[in-house]
This record gives C-alpha cells, sequence and structure tokens, in this order.
C-alpha cells in the first residue's frame, strides 16, 4: 500500500507564452504510515505536487500509482481514490457550505453512496476526532471560531476515511494555541489510526517537533528528503532557497562554536534542553 | 480550467492608437457604429472596411487577434445571416418547401453580417488598446455631464474598475473551491440538469460568501483611506487631450461626413 | 497626551439570532486605556477573538466607542467633523492582502489615498514615488497586483498608507496571511518606516519573533489588556503567555525549560547571543 510518482513533471499552460514547469521530473515513494513534512517557499511545487496525489491534477508526463494501479488509467475510480487521498486544502473552512456542521461534514462520505446510518457514523467519528463537541453539532458553521471552522472543514475530510491525509498548512493563520492544538489532533489521529500524513508547512519549527520524514521542495524539484535531522544539517542550502532549519538548531550551533560539547543535530526545545543539561553536567 | 478565460484582453503594444486618449477611443467606437447602421450600399461599407482596416494597422495589433474573437461570435453570425436571408420578403429567388430567399434577402443577410464582422472588430480595437482602467476612466469623464441629472456617475466608473480587479481574483477563487469540493468526492460533471444544478450549490455557497467578505473589507479598506465618494477627489492620470487626440477626432468627422454622404444620400 | 490615547475605551456589539431577536450582548474591548507616544513602536498580542482588531479600528475611527474615549492626535475620534483628519493621520493596514488593494497598477493603488485628500497631480506622483520606495517596491509601480506575491502586496498597501503622510499607522495582524519570507519582508519595512521616517507604529500580531523590536508590548485577553510591559517583561512571563494561548521565540522558551531545570538564567532572554552570556560561555 503506498503512492508511486514515477518521472513526473507538471507543466502549466504547456505551449503557450506563459509556459513554465511546475513539477520536473519527480521520483517519490509514499509508504503507509509515515508522518511527511512537505516544505518549500511559495511557489516551489508544493501545492501542484499534493494535487498529484489525489488526482486533481494529472502529469503532463510520468504516471501516479495508487497501490500499484495507475490512477489515470481509464477504468481507474477516482472518486475512490479522492476518499482514500484525503486533501485538505490551505484555508479549508472557505468551503463550508452547509446549513448546520453536521450536515457540512456528512458531504464528503455521502457523496460516496454510503447508506445514511453510514454516513452519520463517520461524520460524527470524524467531528469527535477533531474535538468538536456535540453542542455544536447543528450550529451553523459560519457562527463557529476561526479554529473551530478549521477544525469542522478538516472533519469534513476525515469523515471519508482516508488513508492517506494531505493538509496544505493547516495553522495558517490561527494563534500559536489553535496551531498547536490542531497539529496535536493531527498527531493524536495519526497515533490512533496509523493513517498517512502529509503534513505541508512553513513552519521548521512545527516540522521538527512531528514529523518523521522531510521532503524539501524548490523550483519544482525535490532538493531533499530525508529524516528532519539529516534535512537541517542542510541548513545553508536551506537558506539559499529562502528556507531556513529551526531556530533552536541555530542555538546549538551557536553553543558548539561557544565551546559547549552539544549535538548540532537537535531539531526540538525539549532535546535541546536535554543535550545543554547533560554537556554542562559534564 | 476556469483560468483560461481572458477578460478584458488588453494587447500590449507602443503604438498611435494604444496613446489616444480613452475618450477619443469611445467616441470613435460608437461614431463607428452609428455609421455601420447608418449605411445601406456597398460604397458605404467599403469606406467603413477601409476606415477599420486603417486603425487596425496604426494599433500594431497583428490581424490574427482580431480573427481569433470572431470565432466566438460566429454561431451569432451565421443565425442572423440565415434569419434574414429567409425572413424577407421581396423578389424571390429560390424556394423550396416553405422556405423562399428573396433577392432582398440576401442582400439583407449579407449587409447583417458585414455589420456584424466590422461591429465586433471595431469595438475589439477599442478594447485590445486601451486597458481596462483607462477605459472606465474615459467612461467617467464622457459620462460626466450626465452628473446634472443625478447620475451616479463616478460610482459606476469605480464599480467597473473594482469588478475588473477583482474577476481574476474571484476566478481563481472558483477554481480553488471546486478542486477542494471535487476531493470530497463531489461531482460537477454528470448527470442531468437537476442533479447538475443542485451539484453548484457546494461551490456557489462559499463563492458568495467568500464575495461578501471581500467586498466588506475592500470597503473597510476604502474608508480607512479616506474614500468619500467622487467629490473634491484629485487624479493621479487626469486625462487630457494632446495634439493627436483632436486630429483623431478631425479625421473621425471626416470620415462620418464621407461615409454617410456615399453611403446613405448618394446612392 | 500621546498620539494615540484611548481612555475606558469599551466596544460592546448586540447579538442577533437568524429572527433578528437579541440574543445578549457581547463586549469586545473592555476599558481599554492606552497611551501610544509619537515615534513609538506598540505590538499589541492576542489569541483569535481577544478583541485586539476591534480596539484597532477604533483607531481609524471605523469603529466608535460604546463607552470612554478615543483620541487620535488630541482629536476625539466620536467627532464627526474630525473624521477624514483622523483617518489621514492614522493609516491602517489589513490582513488580506488582496482584499484592501483597489487599484488595478501598483502605482494607481498608492496614489488612491492621495486622491481621496484631493492632492494636486503633481504631488500625488511624488508621493507615491517617495512611498514605493520607502518600502523597496518602486520598480513593481507598473505590475499588476494579482501578479505580485503577498508580501510584495502588503509592502504596497503600506505605501498606500504613507502615500497619505500619516503621523501613526496601524497594521492589523499584516503577516497572517504570509509565508516566513513575507512576514520578514513586511516587518522588515515597517521597522524601517518607524526606525527612518519617525512614524508611529502600532503593530498587531500573534507572531512572537515580530514584537522583539517594539518599544511597548500590550497583551488582549476578553477584550481587556491583560499584560503591559517590554518585550523583555512579557516574555519573562511564560507560563502567563502560554494560558492566554500565546507562545514565545524558541530560544526563550528554551532558556525557561534550562531555567526550570535548575540553572541560574534569567527570564526573559530574547536571543542566543543573550543566552550564551547567561549560560557563561
Amino acid at each position: 500500500m503506498s503512492i508511486i510518482l514515477d518521472h513526473v513533471s507538471h507543466i502549466y499552460e504547456e505551449g503557450m507564452a506563459m509556459e513554465h514547469a511546475a513539477l520536473k521530473d519527480i521520483n517519490l515513494v509514499i509508504p503507509d504510515g509515515q508522518f511527511i513534512g512537505l516544505i518549500g517557499h511559495t511557489g516551489s511545487g508544493k501545492s501542484t505536487l499534493v494535487q498529484h496525489l489525489n488526482g486533481l491534477l494529472a502529469p503532463t508526463s510520468g504516471n501516479v500509482y495508487y497501490n500499484g494501479a495507475d490512477i489515470h488509467e481509464k477504468d481507474f475510480d477516482k472518486k475512490q481514490l479522492r476518499s482514500k487521498v484525503g486533501l485538505v486544502f490551505q484555508y479549508p473552512e472557505h468551503q463550508l457550505f452547509e446549513i448546520d456542521v453536521f450536515s457540512d461534514v456528512c458531504f464528503g462520505p455521502k457523496n460516496l453512496g454510503l447508506d445514511k446510518k453510514e454516513v452519520e457514523l463517520r461524520a460524527y467519528a470524524a467531528l469527535k476526532q477533531v474535538g468538536i463537541e456535540d453542542e455544536y453539532f447543528y450550529q451553523s458553521p459560519f457562527d463557529l471560531s476561526g479554529g473551530q471552522k478549521r477544525r469542522v472543514a478538516i472533519a469534513g475530510v476525515l469523515a471519508m476515511k482516508p488513508e492517506v491525509l494531505i493538509l496544505d498548512e493547516p495553522t495558517a493563520g490561527l494563534d500559536p494555541k489553535g496551531r498547536d492544538e490542531i497539529l496535536d489532533q493531527i498527531a493524536r489521529l495519526r497515533k490512533e489510526t496509523g493513517i498517512t500524513v502529509i503534513l505541508v508547512s512553513h513552519s521548521m519549527e512545527d516540522v521538527a517537533k512531528y514529523v518523521d520524514r522531510i521532503i524539501v521542495m524548490n523550483q519544482g524539484q525535490i532538493m531533499f528528503d530525508d529524516a528532519p535531522k539529516v534535512v537541517f544539517r542542510h541548513y545553508k542550502e536551506l537558506e539559499a532557497v529562502g528556507l531556513a532549519a529551526p531556530q533552536v538548531t541555530y542555538i546549538m550551533q551557536a553553543l558548539k562554536e561557544k565551546g559547549l560539547e552539544v549535538d548540532t543535530d537537535i531539531t526540538t526545545i525539549e532535546e535541546a534542553k536535554t543535550a545543554i543539561l547533560k554537556a554542562l553536567r559534564r | 480550467m476556469l483560468r483560461d478565460i481572458t477578460l478584458g484582453q488588453y494587447y500590449q503594444a507602443d503604438s498611435v492608437i494604444h496613446r489616444l486618449d480613452p475618450r477619443v477611443k469611445l467616441v470613435t467606437t460608437i461614431c463607428f457604429i452609428i455609421s455601420l447602421f447608418l449605411v445601406d450600399n456597398w460604397a458605404g461599407y467599403l469606406i467603413a472596411g477601409l476606415f477599420l482596416l486603417m486603425i487596425i494597422r496604426f494599433s500594431k495589433v497583428p490581424f490574427k487577434f482580431m480573427v481569433r474573437g470572431m470565432k466566438s461570435i460566429l454561431f451569432l453570425l451565421i443565425f442572423a445571416a440565415v434569419f434574414n436571408l429567409f425572413l424577407t420578403p421581396g423578389e424571390v429567388v429560390v424556394s423550396f418547401w416553405k422556405l423562399k430567399i428573396t433577392r432582398e434577402g440576401i442582400r439583407f443577410a449579407a449587409f447583417m453580417a458585414v455589420r456584424l464582422i466590422f461591429l465586433i472588430m471595431g469595438s475589439s480595437v477599442m478594447t485590445l488598446t486601451t486597458t481596462p482602467n483607462n477605459l472606465t476612466d474615459g467612461l467617467e469623464k464622457l459620462l460626466g455631464p450626465l452628473k446634472v441629472l443625478k447620475v451616479p456617475v463616478h460610482e459606476i466608473a469605480m464599480m467597473m474598475s473594482i469588478a475588473l480587479r477583482f474577476i481574476p481574483i474571484l476566478l481563481e477563487e472558483t477554481d480553488k473551491i471546486m478542486k477542494a469540493q471535487i476531493a470530497r468526492g463531489a461531482d460537477f460533471e454528470s448527470g442531468n440538469l437537476i442533479r447538475k444544478a443542485k451539484s453548484l450549490v457546494p461551490l456557489l455557497v462559499p463563492l458568495f460568501i467568500s464575495a461578501f467578505r471581500r467586498a466588506n473589507d475592500l470597503a473597510m479598506a476604502m474608508e480607512a483611506r479616506c474614500y468619500r465618494g467622487g467629490e473634491q477627489r484629485t487624479k493621479m492620470k487626469p486625462l487630457i487631450y494632446h495634439k493627436a487626440d483632436v486630429l483623431a477626432y478631425g479625421t473621425v468627422a471626416c470620415y462620418l461626413v464621407i461615409c454617410i454622404t456615399f453611403g446613405k444620400i448618394l446612392l | 497626551m500621546g498620539i494615540v490615547k484611548t481612555d475606558k475605551l469599551v466596544f460592546e456589539y448586540i447579538r442577533r439570532d437568524e429572527e433578528g431577536n437579541v440574543e445578549g450582548i457581547t463586549r469586545a474591548v473592555d476599558e481599554v486605556s492606552l497611551d501610544v507616544k509619537q515615534g513609538d513602536f506598540v505590538a499589541i498580542l492576542g489569541h483569535n477573538g481577544s478583541g485586539k482588531s476591534t480596539l484597532a479600528k477604533h483607531i481609524n475611527a471605523i469603529l466608535y466607542p460604546t463607552e470612554g474615549t478615543v483620541f487620535v492626535d488630541g482629536k476625539n475620534t466620536s467627532d464627526e467633523s474630525n473624521l477624514w483628519d483622523i483617518r489621514q493621520e492614522a493609516g491602517m493596514v489589513f490582513q488580506n492582502p488582496d482584499n484592501q488593494i483597489i487599484g488595478q497598477v501598483v502605482e494607481e493603488d498608492v496614489g488612491f489615498g492621495p486622491e481621496n485628500l484631493g492632492v494636486p497631480t503633481k504631488e500625488i506622483w511624488e508621493r507615491v514615488e517617495e512611498s514605493l520606495k520607502a518600502v523597496g517596491m518602486y520598480e513593481f509601480r507598473k505590475y499588476s497586483p494579482n501578479k505580485l506575491s503577498g508580501g510584495q502586496k502588503q509592502r504596497v498597501s503600506i505605501a498606500g498608507v504613507i502615500a497619505m503622510h500619516p503621523k501613526c499607522i496601524i497594521l492589523d495582524e499584516p503577516t497572517a496571511m504570509l509565508d516566513p519570507n513575507g512576514r520578514k519582508e513586511v516587518i522588515r519595512a515597517v521597522r524601517a518606516l518607524n526606525d527612518v521616517e519617525g512614524i508611529t507604529v502600532i503593530l498587531i500580531t500573534h507572531y512572537m519573533e515580530e514584537i522583539i523590536h517594539a518599544n511597548k508590548v500590550f497583551v488582549m485577553d476578553k477584550g481587556k489588556i491583560a499584560m503591559e510591559g517590554t518585550p523583555r517583561e512579557i516574555f519573562s512571563q511564560v507560563d502567563k503567555l502560554k494560558k492566554l494561548r500565546l507562545d514565545v521565540p524558541q530560544v526563550t522558551l528554551l532558556a525557561h525549560e534550562l531555567r526550570e531545570s535548575g540553572l541560574p538564567i534569567p527570564e526573559g532572554i530574547l536571543t542566543k547571543e543573550e543566552l550564551i552570556k547567561a549560560l557563561g560561555l
């Protein structure tokens, strides 16, 4: 069970004056159960890439396989694919449209042609997964706070029971607590259900804290694809393309330069604390 | 998807026509259209055609751009021609079953086709050589005298220019919402008409909400920047007539006189 | 009295249900008193829904107090005859970069404010030029706003405000919708305005890194001012900030955690250099 991208390229406006390649010969394997961070500055091809994973965009050349089947074959069931590879766009609350929260979350499973009972069970479970209390179920989604709306919108995708969940900057515009809440919920969800999560983010600190693999995109190509520690070791290259390592990595580097015996691979506060305490005790 | 639609398809070039005051271009276009409906002989159309050709040459817009615009009205063109061909009473030339083609019908159909082609080409020269905001400026200034009659000229122009600014943004947004709903299993393509219409709800509701939110934000931003309607407002780019504009007006006047003399009076 | 002063400002709005019946009254801003001096860089922090945006809209006379008063450059915002002076003196930049650009060309958008003020044509051009140069967007003056990045659009919006020659500029979460590079661009432009031109800045945000250079920080919660002080004083209270749904920069948090573990480090570390020094390295 996996998603495989084989020599995928995507060119917008091919043959026109505005032609530009958003993806250039991408080869990628996304096995089950990974928590992946996808980073890259605006216009690096991240959004184009994730839209290939659920077949919203078709490659100009190359193939995308889901569980071994080419998703752009004629008899491939795209609707089924979209339920298996759930994509949460940026500012997903802008897609809410139903009269109440519960019906909105039902939209996805209903489109899959499930019976009413199953639809409602799934909607209920999804809303619980994102931590929305029963009292909000029959309120208009437009009356909720920004963070709640965002969670309802995520539930709308979760209700389709995806095996892969892609979130495009799920924390954009939220306050710090709201950011942590959403990310913690996603991390918990992954632990409980074992689904694959792909997190598109601009925050290196968030990515470092949660994911176990980072894919760095630059100018339509994969620049790095490795464990966070390994990727952030290349902080100089990252800076050259407008990215950076987490702030804490820089702190560790500065400490090391001053002669403190610490590991410079550190990417989270927790690790940094342990390392500094250990080094000082020595 | 939707982004492919081109609106206000301005063609960037540096030509005499591009540099003309938008008011001149608006007035010329109107005069040209009037002339098309006044003349009713071949001589008149010949003069109109030559005039149009001259302007197109001066505008430096490639001829194929004009032709491309014609494709979209092909259906209308054929419809209008056929309609005139069969339904004009007069001296019958050919007849089969209940349909009769008359001499007058042929003449009318041909005139109608030429008129339509000239009309579309004439007005597209204007939109191809004038930026949308220039055009709204020109319209505001031209309609200025209507303010006496309490016509909200400034407001209309402002609305047009805001609409033009937001059309691409809303098109992009439509694209995004559509994709997001497709990702949730929505189907915008299959089914009968009623199902199709129903399937648009998940697209239209968010789109309207977004449009209202944007309108609200924009209104606030405009107020915050001291916008209070057209009163006591100055212009960053005021419209001033230059020598070329006066010359252009003269040319148009000459054209009108010649066109009407040959196309209407002298038959 | 400073350039902006609020005195026990209260703003309430009435909530209605679908039939229009009154459901209750929400106090969005609750007895806020603050005084901002000419040339200051003030930051207002607060979680979503803490009332910080509502407060900001009072300074530009978009909203009027239910109780209390707001003075901008000594003028009471509730007095309608002051309205246009206040809006000219206290310019405002909003969150969404797309929804505040009116012009279809960058330079025309920047000219919009001066046009509204009735500035003569020649001077509009001068103001547009100097404003675009001040935010580093002059080379983009002929562009369509739709072709710019988020950070560039916000810089155009800022130029649009400075072209009105305000004494004070209020930025309501100008970076919330931007990527990290866009955020840096905008904050750099704002700091330059404050340093070079001496324009008073009131920056509303929930990105902690952005307020380090402020002279004074106010933290809002439930419509009230919950904390007030220099960035260092504010960041010294990590636990309190967390309770208010906020955060601190990573270096401050790390220093705090180390202190909790018993190291003799002062609270309110703002840079890695300070941390190094505190660790005695």
